[in-house]
């Protein structure tokens, strides 16, 4: 039960810490719990459809499609959490400054919501496939299941509370500063997303690795250890990264970061920023 | 700066990827590992180093199993009854832990490239 129990914890950290930054990256705007909502839902029913087609999604591509799969929903979240963070570094201060006026959410209809909610459920939906495939295969074990599927429950609930606690810790900075922090956090994110994916692109053989392991630091801390795997969720630790991962690493963190900064405009001069097209 | 530096460093990232794509000609040396009852078999295998090989997990228990190795830097679900293809870059010598995730307490298994 407690093996179950530690898989399963393992496996919602990774979701419930997405969730709980991009909570934290949204508070105060109107509607986002509702996003949420569709993000999370939306991520648990895609985790079921690609749990019972795990089969079919692997042997497509040629034997690639669950890495193509993967990398795909990775680069999308990589993308929705580079636009979130690009468009709250032209629209944040004037966000807050509306926050800080009205002393409560403000209603802005343009906020990429749909980028967080996207971000979610790709998060929900990679790690909750797994899940499913994990219980599921405990539960056609039969006898003795039952105390598996309960240690499964509470590596849950317990995955859960870690990304509740991460969520009211944000909550406790001030407006100003949880923009900035949550800013860090998701460029962090993505970067290691992106790694993440192109990883899975050499695992399909797509992608040269580039050097196989350019340092190794899993005598200092692996990923095997709850805290390397914290540390792999939010900043993209890998004991032994491969060159391709530290070029998209790299890479992701200099694009997204240009982006912010490029359109992250002075106070007083105009924004440069698009219109989002709504 | 910036605005020059992006469009730089994309270009630079696909000639490098353009580059250094794999043509691979032929197919590499094949090894093959079975999982049944949660248990890799076999358990150990050694493989030659420095070379490029592929290795077949095939899965003939009912139930998936996710085939996972930090060394290796691989993670993959196997469905039951499927197989995984893992193409796998020359190893230098040494000893490459792998277990299933999914049954850590009897699914452990290493690869020894020599």
């Amino acid at each position: 039960m407690l093996a179950t129990l530690i898989i399963v914890f393992r496996e919602v950290i990774e979701a419930a810490l997405v969730l709980s930054i991009v909570a934290a990256a949204t508070k105060g705007v109107a509607g986002r719990g509702r996003w949420l909502v569709i993000g999370v839902v939306g991520g648990l029913v895609g985790a079921t459809l690609v749990a019972a087609f795990a089969g079919t999604i692997a042997n497509a591509l040629e034997g690639s499609g669950q890495e193509i799969f993967n990398a795909s929903v990775l680069f999308v979240a990589v993308l929705m959490l580079g636009w979130h963070n690009v468009w709250m570094n032209s629209h944040g201060r004037e966000l807050a400054a509306e926050m800080k006026a009205v002393g409560h959410d403000v209603a802005v209809g343009t906020r990429p919501l749909y980028a967080v909610a996207t971000v979610v459920g790709v998060a929900v939906l990679r790690e909750g496939s797994e899940v499913v495939l994990f219980l599921y295969g405990i539960a056609s074990g039969g006898v003795g299941a039952s105390g598996l599927l309960i240690g499964g429950l509470i590596g849950v609930v317990a995955g859960a509370a870690l990304g509740f606690a991460l969520y009211f810790g944000l909550l406790n900075l001030s407006t100003r500063k949880l923009f900035a922090v949550t800013s860090w956090l998701i460029l962090l994110l993505a970067a290691g997303m992106a790694a993440q994916g192109a990883n899975f692109l050499v695992q399909a053989n797509i992608l040269p690795s580039l050097g196989h392991a350019i340092w190794d630091t899993s005598w200092l801390l692996t990923e095997q250890n709850i805290f390397g795997q914290l540390l792999h969720t939010l900043i993209g630790y890998t004991a032994r990264p491969s060159g391709i991962q530290l070029i998209f690493y790299v890479g992701t963190l200099a694009l997204i970061g240009g982006a912010m900064k490029l359109y992250g405009g002075a106070p007083a001069k105009p924004s440069r920023a698009p219109h989002p097209a709504e | 700066m910036m605005r020059k530096f992006l469009p730089a460093a994309f270009a630079a990232a696909f000639l490098a990827a353009g580059a250094l794509s794999p043509l691979r000609a032929e197919e590499p040396a094949t090894f093959e590992i079975s999982i049944k009852d949660h248990k890799f078999n076999p358990e150990t295998i050694e493989v030659p180093a420095n070379k490029e090989i592929k290795l077949v997990v095939k899965n003939l228990d009912e139930t998936a199993e996710e085939f996972e190795s930090y060394e290796l830097n691989r993670e993959k679900i196997i469905a039951g009854g499927g197989q995984g293809i893992f193409y796998l870059d020359a190893l230098k010598p040494g000893t490459y832990p792998f277990f299933g995730d999914f049954n850590q307490a009897t699914a452990k298994g290493k690869l020894i490239a020599k």
